[in-house]
């Protein structure tokens, strides 16, 4: 949150009775309006009904900062409980009385969804709307040498689009042109990204450490091993899309952005416009699970408007767009090493990270990040991708262990110089950080992975969401035959919000890995709509076992068929419980994503023996690992 | 060009090789088939013609002449998919959800009474990224059962 004020908009008492609130975070398919829309009604005592979640924009939303990182329950949640308070002038109600939050109300959303309404960014018209395509090199960041003239054609530098009044028409001409246009070779992709990256060590900081020379000391054993993570895509089911209009020397532009602040100064930067002259309304778009093209197409559409004559833009990116550009979770190397003393307890730890910063948001410094202000004819130099600082991180969230070892180091080792386009995805680091530490504690774990956690896990909520799976999954009763395998992991997610622990349950005897059961168990405080919870729990465990078993992203993936994903008959049962408690709410779409990976990882094991470190778990990794 | 849309005949100015996805959407306002990949690998366009659930992104006009086309809004109200859908609150984004109700709903013609595995296999052409799929395959049996 930028500004924790209560600002006086946020809450509106309609002459109809009904109530609008005008919420910073943004819907991104995660239910977000529904369980801000019960918050506000339990506050103001109305029913959910008359609540009505207006759509955010700069021009009256307060400014909330970025959707993301799970924050909106425990952050946009609590400005609106106070906000609402205040309006009916008394104290928060106490969460013994809540008679709306804690319920299942069904998403205010879906019926619309469902019955195919306009719903989406993508649907929206404006009066004399252009369509347009973008034209992009094959390879990132080369530079546009020539292309031929066509009716439609816009041309800011090595930025170029193609305007026509029938979107179909729009489509063509960008399949000519991209046919027909020349471009400089960009610089090549590294054959080799997790060696790339050890040779590209901008700076090596200590990103936590708890010296204990004398714990240390005591070690007997010593082990280390090393994992990878590779790019994965947001891969959203719509392509990045959004709409501008430049009315004299004012902009306004449509984005399914997780930022509108944010979006509205970058574009005001590249755009040399005063900020006050950029409005950013949002709308929203197909799930993105994190920073996807939303801005960077969003920047396209407005330059775009600048060379419209006037008329609004509608940017619909192809999805051959967005693979190739969108900003894909950044790829990550993680050496780990410890030491065991003579009982086999943990005496000491050490992580070591390499990886680009997974931060590469717009608005956030003085120098633009998206794509096409480096294209222009008077190009910006982009900036790097920054990462906040822990607890929340980025390429090393999660970095830190969460066990209790008496003395551990975690190193990060900041790769500036980036390939490719990289971003936040949906958990940011911890994905690759929780898959090598819930790897490596099996590694050490001497054939009980459940008691050597528990046994170096005293937080009382983390031993109960691994004793609740341990329980849930029948582990111990667990009939091992040939090819089968389970496996467990767990996980507090940033190490300060929702614990996590998943058992997976895995055959591995054909071509191909197979998950057929997780078991999920959490505790994200008291939740604000508990199905509500179980369903980004459950898509969260799905959507990581397709990174888990078939994600990565390489050179020249354009489509679904070079980036397959999980498919119906492919995804695993998931059951979820949810510890029931009244701690504050934590947010709940991003702790599995660690712990999922991980489980699997371990099934793995336990079915075939071998250690996987690479990801993904696919055919060839694990016959690499074999053969190792 | 003619054709029958949600049993009414419509009569539009495009080319043969225009695919229908852009007609329905732009010039019929229907725009509950939403665009997902252009090249009929992801699910997220399907109508259905003659009880088929196909792609719309990539189907010219010339072929969808003459014949009955029906999107999601053309499905009766309270559709049993659409009910069970929302019974089993089967969705997160529900960008990929038109194109699931028409293979749900093709399915279901064809198969009143389909295993839990059918129904799997015949939703395997609709991609879903927010990993709804127990939901939307517990909702499919459900409408199943309610309309038996």
């Amino acid at each position: 949150m930028n500004k924790p004020e209560k600002l006086p908009q946020r809450v509106r008492i309609e002459a109809d009775g009904t109530v609008s609130i005008a919420v910073g975070k943004v819907e991104l398919g995660q239910g977000i309006s529904t369980a801000l829309a019960q918050i506000a009604a339990e506050e103001l005592g109305v029913d959910l009904s008359k609540v009505k979640v207006l759509a955010a924009s700069t021009a009256y939303s307060p400014d909330e900062g970025v959707t993301s990182g799970s924050l909106s329950i425990q952050d946009g949640g609590k400005a609106l409980r106070a906000a609402c308070a205040e309006l009916r002038g008394r104290a928060e109600k106490p969460s013994s009385e809540y008679k709306i939050v804690g319920t299942n109300a069904p998403r205010l959303d879906l019926p619309g969804k469902f019955a195919g309404r306009a719903s989406y960014l993508q649907d929206m018209a404006l009066p004399g709307m252009l369509h347009a395509r973008i034209l992009r090199p094959p390879r990132p960041f080369a530079k546009l040498v020539s292309v031929p003239d066509h009716p439609g054609l816009v041309r800011d530098g090595s930025f170029a689009g193609v305007l026509a009044e029938r979107e179909e028409d729009a489509i063509e001409a960008a399949k000519k042109l991209r046919a027909k246009a020349v471009w400089s070779d960009g610089p090549a992709m590294p054959q080799d990204i997790y060696a790339w990256l050890k040779d590209h060590v901008a700076e090596s900081k200590v990103a936590k450490e708890n010296a204990d020379p004398a714990a240390k000391a005591r070690g007997v054993k010593r082990l280390q091993a090393e994992y990878h993570k590779p790019f994965i895509c947001h891969a959203s089911i719509g392509p990045s899309c959004a709409l501008a209009w430049m009315k004299g020397d004012s902009l306004e532009v449509w984005s399914h952005t997780q930022g509108i602040f944010n979006l509205r100064k970058e574009i005001a930067l590249v755009l040399r416009m005063p900020e006050e002259k950029v409005i950013v309304h949002h709308a929203e778009g197909a799930g993105c699970y994190g920073h996807n093209g939303a801005d960077d197409v969003a920047l396209d559409a407005a330059l775009l408007a600048r060379m419209s004559r006037g008329l609004p833009v509608r940017l619909q990116w192809t999805r051959e767009d967005e693979f190739a550009w969108e900003p894909y979770g950044p790829a990550m190397v993680v050496g780990l090493q410890a030491s065991l003393d003579g009982e086999g307890n943990i005496v000491s730890w050490r992580h070591d990270l390499w990886s680009n910063g997974h931060t590469h948001r717009p608005g956030r410094a003085g120098q633009p990040v998206l794509i096409a202000a480096a294209e222009l004819a008077q190009p910006f130099e982009r900036g790097p991708a920054v990462d906040p600082p822990l607890p929340a991180g980025g390429a090393h969230r999660n970095a830190v262990p969460g066990y209790d070892f008496p003395d551990f180091k975690v190193m990060f080792h900041y790769v500036r110089e980036a390939p490719v386009h990289g971003s936040s995805l949906r958990s940011l680091g911890a994905f690759g950080n929780v898959f090598a530490i819930e790897s490596f504690m099996d590694e050490l774990a001497n054939g009980d992975p459940v008691g050597f956690r528990l046994k170096h896990l005293k937080d009382p909520r983390g031993r109960a969401v691994v004793e609740e799976a341990v329980r849930l999954s029948n582990w111990h009763s667990f009939s091992k035959s040939e090819g089968r395998g389970h496996g467990i992991a767990y996980a507090r997610y940033k190490n300060v919000g929702a614990y996590c622990a998943v058992v997976a349950e895995v055959e591995a005897g054909g071509a191909e890995l197979r998950v057929t059961r997780l078991v999920a168990v959490v505790d994200v405080g008291l939740p604000v709509n508990p199905d509500g919870v179980v369903n980004q729990i459950e898509g969260g465990c799905v959507q990581a076992t397709s990174w888990t078993l078939k994600e990565e992203w390489k050179p020249g993936t354009v489509s679904w068929e070079e980036y397959p994903i999980l498919r119906f008959s492919e995804a695993p049962p998931v059951e979820v419980v949810v510890l029931k408690n009244s701690f504050p709410s934590l947010g709940a779409g991003e702790c599995t994503m660690g712990p999922t990976v991980a489980a699997i990882a371990n099934a793995l094991h336990d079915a075939l023996g071998v250690r996987v470190r690479e990801l993904p778990l696919t055919a060839g990794n694990i016959a690499k690992a074999i053969n190792a | 060009m003619k054709f029958t849309v949600n049993g009414k005949t419509v009569e539009v100015k495009a080319e043969e090789n225009t695919p229908l996805l852009y007609v329905l959407r732009n010039d019929l306002g229907l725009v509950g088939t939403r665009f997902g990949c252009g090249g009929g690998q992801c699910g997220a366009c399907f109508v259905m013609i003659d009880g088929r659930a196909m792609a719309s992104c990539d189907l010219p006009m010339s072929f969808v002449m003459n014949k009955s086309i029906t999107t999601v809004e053309g499905l009766e109200a309270k559709h049993p998919v659409q009910k069970a859908l929302l019974a089993e609150q089967a969705a997160q984004c529900g960008y990929c959800m038109s194109g699931i109700i028409i293979s749900a709903t093709a399915l279901l013609a064809r198969n009143a009474s389909p295993s839990e595995k059918e129904v799997k296999e015949a939703l395997d052409k609709n991609l879903c990224r927010c990993g709804s799929h127990n939901r939307v395959v517990r909702a499919v049996m459900r409408a199943a059962r309610e309309q038996a």
